[in-house]
């Protein structure tokens, strides 16, 4: 076993977590607030917008997300260009990187999956603590922020937990498409050092790391709000 | 005859139908400011659905509704039923309602505190302070200052209840609803909720109680109901209800249960 790369390469490990962690945080958070669009639209929006919205989710969650990654970096990554005046734009930089792709597509992916979960949450909330929301004057609105919806997400949580430690091991696939994260150094490495075994291992230390600050940082908001067992 | 002052709660000729079946067939009540109001009826007559109109939890089909002066806007549909015309109009009257539930509807994200003050903070936007302030005195009122810091979760069904009447006291309701606040308690946990309601009887509280606790219904109202088959059977005092009831069904019912 050699890891003596590993003095040489740590600045480049540290900045290839930061693109896996960049990638998973913006994804989680922007994908969340999708899905509670997507959750809502299915469960109370009209008919229209109810099957778009189960349309949407049923296509993103039965595709394989590399696929999806490739049809919007090689497909619509293709067209861009062609959108007069953009490639001057001040845009440019960000919109021609394929972590803008990775970005977008694990963004629309997860909001996918978590629509699901949310909505089974939403469904979950017992009826009287809406009517009780509703008696007390609350605007629909209101009790959407204020009741619904954090009440919801309490219920869901063990399973949002799940669902972004899943997120983290599908960031790997971002190296497709020339990401430099985690997974990207690891490859990188082993071709500059003809190391097969190592730096695959020392980058699976740093997912396991990733993995348990994950579910620590969940249990800590869980514990807001005991439950009685 | 003296001229009374404006009722805390009118409401007239009040219909609701589910499908082909009348829950409701033309219920009135009038209640005047510390009127207690019971009423009561055997399951399936309507006290709930009544209770919940007043509100609107229910949409009834066909009624007049004045509470604290202020009639409800209502637009008349093709089929002839009325429909609440405006949705703002009644989340404002609802805060001049405080309601009981059976099953207590604590939110269980929330502390009981942040039960007590959530309405008037985010609803009546009353300061944080004042609202705490007030929310703790009613806590202790009901005898629930200690456990303020504690979830529903684990409260025993008294406690939660008892901690759901300080949360409609806490947006300081005209009229009090209770909707057979004692029903969903174990019954050695009944005695603690009906005294705070008691309580709030005697202070000369508004409040309109659909219950089954007939002994409690005789001792604390000024007026009672009778529930029958969607429609009033009988009404009145209390004395005359439970003692001397002109209909035979009333008779039949309230003799069932007090002997």
């Amino acid at each position: 076993m050699n890891f003596s790369w590993v003095s040489t390469y740590w600045s480049l490990l540290a900045a290839g977590a930061v693109q896996t962690v960049l990638l998973l945080v913006i994804s989680v958070v922007f994908g969340f607030i999708l899905a509670i669009g997507l959750a809502l639209a299915q469960i109370n929006g009209p008919r229209g917008l109810k099957w778009l919205a189960r349309g949407y989710c049923t296509c993103l969650r039965g595709t394989p997300l590399l696929i999806q990654l490739w049809l919007l970096y090689y497909g619509v990554g293709s067209l861009l260009p062609l959108v007069p005046g953009l490639r001057s734009s001040f845009l440019w930089p960000v919109l021609r990187e394929g972590f803008f792709f990775a970005a977008v597509s694990f963004t629309l992916n997860y909001a996918a999956y978590e629509a699901e979960v949310l909505r089974g949450a939403l469904l979950a909330v017992p009826k009287g603590e809406l009517e009780a929301a509703r008696a007390f004057g609350m605007s629909p609105a209101q009790v959407l922020r204020r009741i619904w919806l954090p009440r919801a997400i309490r219920i869901a949580l063990p399973t949002i937990t799940g669902e972004v430690v899943l997120q983290l091991k599908a960031t790997p696939l971002a190296f497709t498409v020339t990401v430099m994260d985690l997974y990207a150094v690891a490859y990188k490495v082993r071709q500059d050092t003809l190391l097969v075994y190592e730096p695959l291992m020392v980058v699976t230390v740093f997912y396991v790391f990733l993995t348990l600050l994950v579910t620590r940082a969940f249990k800590v908001v869980e514990a807001q709000v005991p439950v009685r067992r | 005859m003296i001229e009374k002052a404006v009722p805390a709660l009118r409401v007239e000729d009040v219909h609701k139908s589910y499908g082909s079946h009348d829950v409701l067939r033309g219920i009135s009540l009038k209640a005047q400011r510390g009127d207690v109001i019971s009423i009561i009826g055997s399951s399936g007559a309507g006290k709930s659905t009544f209770l919940r109109c007043i509100n609107f939890l229910e949409i009834p089909d066909r009624g007049r509704f004045v509470i604290n002066g202020e009639e409800v806007e209502m637009r008349s549909r093709a089929d002839g039923r009325t429909h609440p015309a405006n949705w703002r109009q009644i989340e404002r009257l609802r805060t001049g309602l405080g309601m009981v539930f059976q099953s207590f509807n604590l939110w269980a994200h929330m502390t009981v505190l942040q039960n007590v003050i959530e309405a008037p903070v985010h609803v009546l936007k009353m300061g944080r302070r004042q609202a705490t302030e007030r929310a703790e005195a009613l806590l202790a009122k009901v005898g629930l200052y200690d456990k303020r810091h504690a979830y529903p979760a684990f409260l025993s069904g008294g406690q939660q209840q008892r901690a759901a009447i300080a949360r409609a006291l806490c947006v300081e309701p005209e009229v009090m609803l209770f909707d057979e606040p004692t029903s969903a308690l174990d019954p050695e946990l009944v005695g603690e909720v009906l005294k705070v309601i008691r309580e709030l009887a005697e202070e000369g509280r508004t409040m309109l109680l659909v219950t089954h606790e007939m002994k409690f219904a005789r001792d604390v109202s000024s007026h009672v109901m009778f529930l029958h088959q969607g429609r009033v059977e009988e009404q009145g005092p209390p004395a005359q209800i439970f003692g001397a009831p002109i209909s035979a069904r009333c008779r039949e019912f309230t003799g069932a249960l007090s002997a």
